[in-house]
């Protein structure tokens, strides 16, 4: 029977539940110092001065650096696999305290002393001088000449502009008889709000910098501290244990340079730093706001004639992940609807607020919110059925991308589809909801999505494996991509039990924890690629320790390797299904074998040179009070192709969390900034409006589990794809409500306020 | 860890009166809820604190010789929602303070806390106030007693006087408000839990035995000024009226003679007076329902 395809219970759920699980504050030295980062009051200018002498007379307080006393290293933050061309690496542009103020909560000194009371007092304490410079916090703006500059190196703040041209836009507009669709769609900077907060710890070990970091990247990380303190790579340990989510904020190098600079500072005695909940609001990443331009030239039957689309991504302060996030977005418009005629632009651009990095779904939220917004505008401009229209227009079966190779192999955008209008009664909803004239209107929507899992072919897609073979007929298993609280120990056990045939995932191990100096080299969590790529070099260690396996139990039970196999953690001869002997016995003959003593492990490498689409979508339906600007969500679901599921009650789980993620986005989340200082207004969780499970009506996840023909186990992506779609879905719902084409998220009461006054829905 | 210079934990009502005078600076920690975090922000870093937290004698609801509900100013948000003579005869006041934060912040945070900070988000305070309560202060010189309206000075400011070691003992709601009527609260907040008003709302109604007229309206807001607040105007627009919908709407209306909201970045001056409208008509629309009358013949 298999072990992959079950609901097994998390590997890490009861001691998750008891509270025994490890986070990095856990395992901190109880002697540790803290560091705690003063942050800049100005949103850009120069630091001109620091006095300290206040602040270094408070008991407690040990030493103080400030932005004058760091190396001049610029190093990049992006948790991108490295790359062997110049021209491909990450923007170098961080210090690791700044003079030159970017944004509002720059970082420009950190305070070690013993204890948080201390450091904040000396934080308080400590008075600087600043030189202050006009701020732009718009992207368009910070794009016009004379605008304040970020960085020297980018002229008009531009990071990067790239652009697609396929056939000709301008010629193929003007065919007779096209209809007109045009918008801007603007999403909001969002903040990840993983439940632990950033956070590490560093000592000196025999004159290497051990760091324990809330990290989704270990191995990335080390290379980072590395350049950031001029040091060998090979200096630095990075350890990680559990964290509490990152959905991508973890995928940057955060506090760890800053953290081990500190530590070289203080003659290597363990320092710690915590960001607080504001902190991590401003200071670690956010989520770009983009805003977006599309027009589409439609015929009557429904079909694009030619479409444009321009991108404006706000970097914020440092260029992170930079342009990758909206020029993966960009990538998506010509694949979803293709049309022979498109032609696209993004840009990414500095502004002075806090840097804008890696957050699950990478660009593509953004991408749909404009994209999934505009269609149901152009289904309703030629008068279809907006399920219809995207029926009509979505990628075809077939379909192949000539960049990533990758392949629409089945018609999963019309099983999805099917499958959500079935659940959410959409036919009959829809007549039913046409016409409302009343105060409370109810709407039904639904928005696709389209996403790639990796980063295959734009970076390298590796992944090593080591398993070891125990005495008692378990196996070891270690690898690089991490476990973050997505459940991808639990899919990996699965995995190698299945491959070696164990009687259960319970006699794999995972080490969940990865340490630099031990863990085979990997590149973490991100891009949803965990189950697709580990799964390859899942299977292929898996099959080399068991290949070590049977020739060892060759030795002893003289059988040809070929006519035995592993069943249920048995050796066992096919030929006649006789047992020979247990993985144990095996194990341990082998172990204490006197002439021939083996400790039978494997360790591998594969580099996956596939990709793989993931496609799915949403259904919402919802109740518009509109005399008091309120939404209500009824009924949403979202429905997955992500091939094969490993474990589906994980899968359940990872589609609720992200559906949960894209409601915040659809209706209340945003961070905020004033606009005559570029302070942010609402970095706290009760200022930022995360949605509570009060605002949420049963999450549905539903699947479509067409077996993806190039992964090891049939899966590809599934972290990232449900956050992308519930956004545009809850929007195209209310714009069925109501008829009020809102194009700005969150669609807050604020936003419906003014909408509808603009509509003539309220009067005074 | 809280930067705080010391902690004085009072015995008795006498004695929390006593430590005032003794430590004029300190600043008074019920529940807790505000006052950590505001220390955590740095806002009172340093300060002294008198924690009145074991004081039962402070809590609980009970109805006095005079028939006044008297709740003890210690009384946690969950104990009130609860209390069987809260549910009989204030249900509004047990519905309002059950949307303050969330579950635990419920059974820590207390409504003499929620008064005393002066705050006009408070979920407590519109009901309060609609309700015209009475607040009692205990002093080294004995009991004071003042209308709510009075309490409340101005924005983050109560009439408590330190200097005769004044700390909030009760609120009173006398028998003249209460008895008979019916109310309704509308929290309008951005989500549905975990949330500070944007506007608050409660409205209590007293109809005529034939239900036809409006013999006693009151309303009361909050974060529609600097401080919780009544709405005269619209009070007086339905008093003595029929019960239709040509009331309701009037007086829904006039709150806009009384309410002064202002601009910030959480909402506009506009949004908020739209909401309150909608909000007064929807509290007395409830109210009349709750009483068991219908307004235009509609239930």
């Amino acid at each position: 029977m298999s072990i992959v395809g079950r609901s097994e219970v998390r590997v890490d759920a009861f001691d998750k539940a008891t509270g025994r699980t490890k986070y990095y504050d856990d395992l901190a030295p109880k002697d540790a110092l803290l560091v705690r980062v003063m942050h800049a009051t100005i949103a850009h200018g120069y630091v001109r001065s620091v006095d300290t002498s206040a602040a270094l007379q408070i008991p407690g307080v040990v030493k103080i650096i400030t932005c004058f006393d760091v190396p001049d290293i610029p190093f990049p933050t992006a948790g991108h696999p490295w790359s062997m061309d110049p021209s491909h690496q990450d923007v170098a542009d961080r210090l690791l305290l700044n003079r030159h103020v970017r944004y509002y909560g720059d970082d420009i000194c950190a305070v070690i002393a013993e204890h948080e009371v201390a450091a904040a007092q000396a934080i308080r304490a400590i008075r600087v001088e600043y030189e202050e410079l006009p701020f732009v916090l718009d992207v368009q703006k910070a794009m016009e000449d004379g605008a304040p500059q970020l960085h020297e190196k980018y002229k008009n703040n531009i990071l990067n502009h790239t652009s697609i041209r396929n056939g000709d836009y301008a010629a193929a507009s003007q065919e007779e008889g096209l209809i007109r669709v045009e918008g801007w769609y603007e999403t909001p900077t969002v903040q990840h709000c993983h439940i632990e907060n950033h956070g590490c710890f560093c000592y000196e070990e025999n004159g290497r910098l051990v760091v324990t970091s809330s990290t989704q990247i270990p191995h990335i990380v080390r290379r980072v501290v590395g350049q950031a303190l001029g040091r060998p790579w090979g200096d630095i340990r990075v350890i990680k244990p559990y964290i509490g989510g990152g959905f991508g904020d973890k995928q940057d190098a955060l506090y760890e340079p800053l953290c081990a600079f500190c530590c070289t500072q203080v003659g290597g005695r363990a320092v710690k730093l915590d960001c607080s909940r504001e902190e991590t609001f401003v200071s670690c990443r956010v989520r770009h706001a983009i805003r977006s331009h599309i027009i589409s030239y439609l015929r009557p039957d429904g079909t694009f004639a030619a479409r444009k689309l321009e991108c404006f991504s706000n970097q914020g302060a440092y260029a992170s992940h930079g342009h990758g996030v909206v020029a993966k977005g960009m990538g998506a418009f010509p694949q979803q609807y293709p049309c022979p005629n498109v032609e696209c632009d993004c840009y990414t651009v500095f502004t002075n607020k806090p840097a804008a990095g890696a957050m699950r779904g990478y660009g593509i939220p953004q991408a749909m919110w404009a994209n999934e917004s505009h269609i149901d505008e152009c289904a309703k401009a030629v008068g279809m059925d907006p399920m219809a229209f995207r029926s009509k227009n979505l990628m075809p079966v077939g379909f192949t991308d000539g960049f990533s190779k990758n392949v629409n192999y089945f018609d999963t955008y019309n099983q999805c589809m099917q499958k959500g209008a079935a659940f959410i009664d959409y036919e009959n909803k829809r007549r039913a909801y046409a016409n409302q004239t009343g105060p409370v209107r109810r709407g039904i929507g639904l928005a696709a999505f389209w996403y790639n899992t990796a980063v295959f072919p734009i970076s390298l897609e590796t992944s090593s494996n080591r398993m070891q073979l125990n005495l008692d007929g378990t196996v070891t298993m270690q690898c690089g991509e991490t476990e973050i609280g997505q459940g991808a120990d639990t899919a990996y056990a699965q995995m190698t039990a299945e491959v070696l045939g164990l009687k259960s995932y319970r006699d794999v191990h995972v080490v969940s924890c990865q340490d630099t100096d031990i863990t085979p080299t990997g590149l973490g969590a991100y891009a949803s690629r965990q189950t697709y790529v580990a799964g390859f070099s899942i299977r292929q260690t898996g099959l080399l320790l068991k290949e070590k396996i049977l020739k060892y139990a060759q030795e002893i039970t003289r059988q040809a390797p070929y006519n035995m196999d592993i069943e249920d953690g048995n050796i066992v001869r096919m030929t006649d299904g006789k047992v020979l002997m247990s993985l144990s016995e095996l194990a341990m003959t082998a172990q204490y074998n006197p002439v021939h003593s083996e400790h039978i492990t494997a360790e591998s490498t594969y580099t996956i040179r596939n990709n793989a689409y993931s496609f799915g979508c949403t259904f919402a339906e919802v109740e518009v009070d509109i005399p008091l600007c309120k939404v209500k969500l009824l009924n949403i679901i979202n429905v997955h192709d992500c091939g094969k599921l490993i474990n589906p009650a994980l899968a359940e789980a990872q589609v609720h969390g992200g559906m949960s993620m894209g409601i915040g986005y659809g209706l209340s989340e945003q961070l905020l900034f004033d606009e005559k200082t570029g302070r942010p207004l609402n970095n706290n969780l009760l200022d930022y409006k995360l949605s509570t499970f009060m605002d949420h009506p049963d999450l549905e996840a539903e699947f479509v589990e067409n077996a993806e023909p190039t992964s090891a186990f049939g899966t590809k992506a599934l972290g990232e794809p449900p956050a992308c779609s519930p956004a545009p879905a809850i929007r195209n719902a209310i714009y069925h409500a109501t008829g009020v084409a809102f194009r700005q998220a969150p669609i807050t009461p604020h936003i419906l306020f003014a909408g509808f006054k603009e509509a003539g829905l309220i009067r005074d | 860890m809280y930067d705080l210079k010391a902690l004085y934990e009072a015995t008795s009502v006498e004695n929390a009166c006593a430590l005032r005078i003794e430590h004029p600076e300190a600043q008074i920690v019920a529940g807790g809820t505000d006052v950590f975090v505001q220390m955590r922000e740095g806002k009172r870093a340093g300060k002294e604190l008198i924690s009145i937290q074991t004081l039962d004698e402070l809590r609980g609801v009970t109805i006095d010789a005079d028939e006044n509900i008297r709740i003890g100013s210690m009384t946690s948000f969950s104990h009130i929602t609860r209390d069987p003579i809260i549910q009989q005869y204030l249900g509004v006041l047990g519905e309002a303070v059950d949307m303050v934060g969330g579950p635990q912040i419920r059974n820590a945070g207390t409504i003499g806390g929620n008064t005393c900070n002066g705050v006009t988000s408070a979920d407590s305070a519109s009901t309060l106030h609609a309700y015209e309560a009475i607040i009692e202060l205990t002093g080294v010189h004995g009991r004071r007693y003042l209308p709510i309206k009075d309490f409340y000075i101005k924005a983050g400011t109560v009439d408590i006087r330190a200097d005769e070691g004044e700390i909030q003992t009760a609120i009173l709601i006398p028998k003249t408000s209460y008895d008979n009527t019916k109310g309704f609260y509308i929290k309008y907040a951005m989500r549905n839990a975990m949330d500070i008003a944007t506007t608050g709302c409660s409205v209590n109604c007293r109809l005529s035995p034939d239900k036809s007229t409006f013999e006693r309206v009151r309303i009361a807001y909050g974060v529609a000024g600097p401080v919780p607040m009544r709405a005269p105007s619209a009070e007086q627009a339905a008093n003595g009226m029929p019960v239709t919908q040509e009331t309701v709407d009037a007086f829904a209306k006039a709150v806009l003679q009384d309410i002064h909201p202002r601009d910030s970045w959480r909402a506009s001056k506009a949004f908020r007076e739209h909401i309150a409208v909608e909000l007064a008509r929807r509290c007395l629309t409830e109210s009349v329902k709750r009483c068991g009358g219908e307004i235009n013949g509609t239930v």
